[in-house]
């Protein structure tokens, strides 16, 4: 038998074989195969006895109570594995909790920012006329039929409304800016070279009361225009509408400073 | 035929009465569970090949079954407990899988 097995040899059976059940093969030479009924017996009991083991190694196994039968060694190495996890998760704690703050504060003076930047860049528009504006003012009328109002009479107007303390103002539907310019003559006046149709209609937004005595101071643009038989009309109003824009201009060649 | 019987009826035994094992036995368990393991598969091939005896089969559990707890309760007092559990789990192993394998050769001739 063993020589039938001397093929099998790399499995390596041989060497880890029962060596008890070697010697007594040789000791009872196989003819007393189940001894006596309390051999048997206690053979079964023992059988039993690895069932019952192994049941109970498996449900305590499986009821997951691992730790309690532990050693205290491994338990020490297991409590000293998770008291390191918690100091690493506290610290990854605190730091997230300073990123959020950062971001949190970070996040809070940029909407000011922005805002405030919004908020500015819309004032600018209206004193550069981007923008369209609205509140209370003045609503100039010159009725001109026969063609007698010069030019300068409209930059006397505009020049007025401005010291008056005008923050916007639209004339026949042309935003001012600090750049406009009247041309031409009393019988085609233009404005930003575009022509200024009759009747005249003037909008500027601004304290009304201190517009229109502006208009009327005597000499004034009031009185100018009488002089030459036109008709003006000077209405005051609680909201008026400055809607014409004057288009984005880039400077060409200015930088901010600082 | 009988002990495999017998073991079932042991497993069945074991789920239904759910004993609690106390604390001291505990490290042991897994480790005679083997060792006994290692004496059956051990005593199922010694029957196959005929030279089964039951007296020898019997001391061998029970040698094996004390010795493997002997051994994990020397390496519990010297501080390697965990290391020796491990050798003589490998161990045992390595002589389940040749009695197997020699179980297997004597069942199928391959």
């Amino acid at each position: 038998m063993s020589d039938d097995r001397g093929d099998d040899g790399p499995d390596g059976d041989r060497p880890v074989e029962h060596g008890s059940h070697r010697r007594s093969d040789e000791q009872t030479d196989g003819g007393n195969h189940l001894g006596g009924p309390l051999v048997a017996g206690v053979i079964l009991l023992l059988c039993a006895l690895l069932g019952f083991g192994i049941a109970t190694q498996v449900r305590r196994t499986a009821a997951g109570d691992s730790l309690a039968a532990m050693r205290p060694d491994d338990l020490v190495q297991i409590l000293d594995g998770l008291q390191q996890r918690e100091d690493d998760l506290n610290s990854e704690v605190v730091a997230l909790q300073s990123t959020l703050a950062r971001l949190r504060v970070g996040g809070a003076s940029s909407g000011q920012a922005l805002a405030e930047a919004q908020r500015q860049a819309e004032q600018l528009g209206i004193l550069a006329g981007t923008v369209a504006a609205h509140g209370p003012g003045i609503r100039i009328t010159i009725a001109d039929p026969a063609k007698s109002v010069e030019p300068e009479v409209l930059l006397d107007a505009v020049q007025e409304l401005r010291n008056a303390g005008a923050e916007a103002q639209q004339i026949d539907g042309i935003r001012i800016g600090m750049d406009s310019a009247f041309t031409g003559d009393r019988s085609q006046i233009l404005l930003d070279g575009t022509p200024v149709t009759r009747p005249i209609l003037i909008v500027a937004i601004g304290d009304p009361p201190t517009l229109a005595a502006a208009m009327a101071i005597p000499g004034g643009v009031v009185d100018s225009v009488k002089r030459t038989g036109a008709r003006i009309e000077v209405t005051q109003s609680n909201t008026v509408v400055v809607d014409a824009l004057r288009p984005v201009r880039t400077p060409q060649y200015a930088r901010p400073t600082g | 035929m009988y002990a495999f019987i017998a073991v079932v009826v042991g497993i069945v035994a074991g789920l239904i009465l759910s004993p609690t094992i106390p604390d001291w036995m505990a490290p042991y368990l897994p480790i005679a569970v083997i060792a006994a393991l290692d004496a059956l598969f051990g005593g199922a091939r010694a029957w196959l090949e005929k030279i089964f005896d039951a007296k020898v089969f019997v001391v061998s559990f029970i040698a094996n079954v004390l010795v493997a707890a002997f051994i994990v309760f020397l390496g519990d007092q010297l501080g390697v407990g965990a290391q020796l559990s491990t050798a003589v789990v490998v161990v045992l192993g390595i002589r389940i899988f040749a009695n197997v394998a020699a179980i297997r050769r004597w069942v199928f001739k391959a």
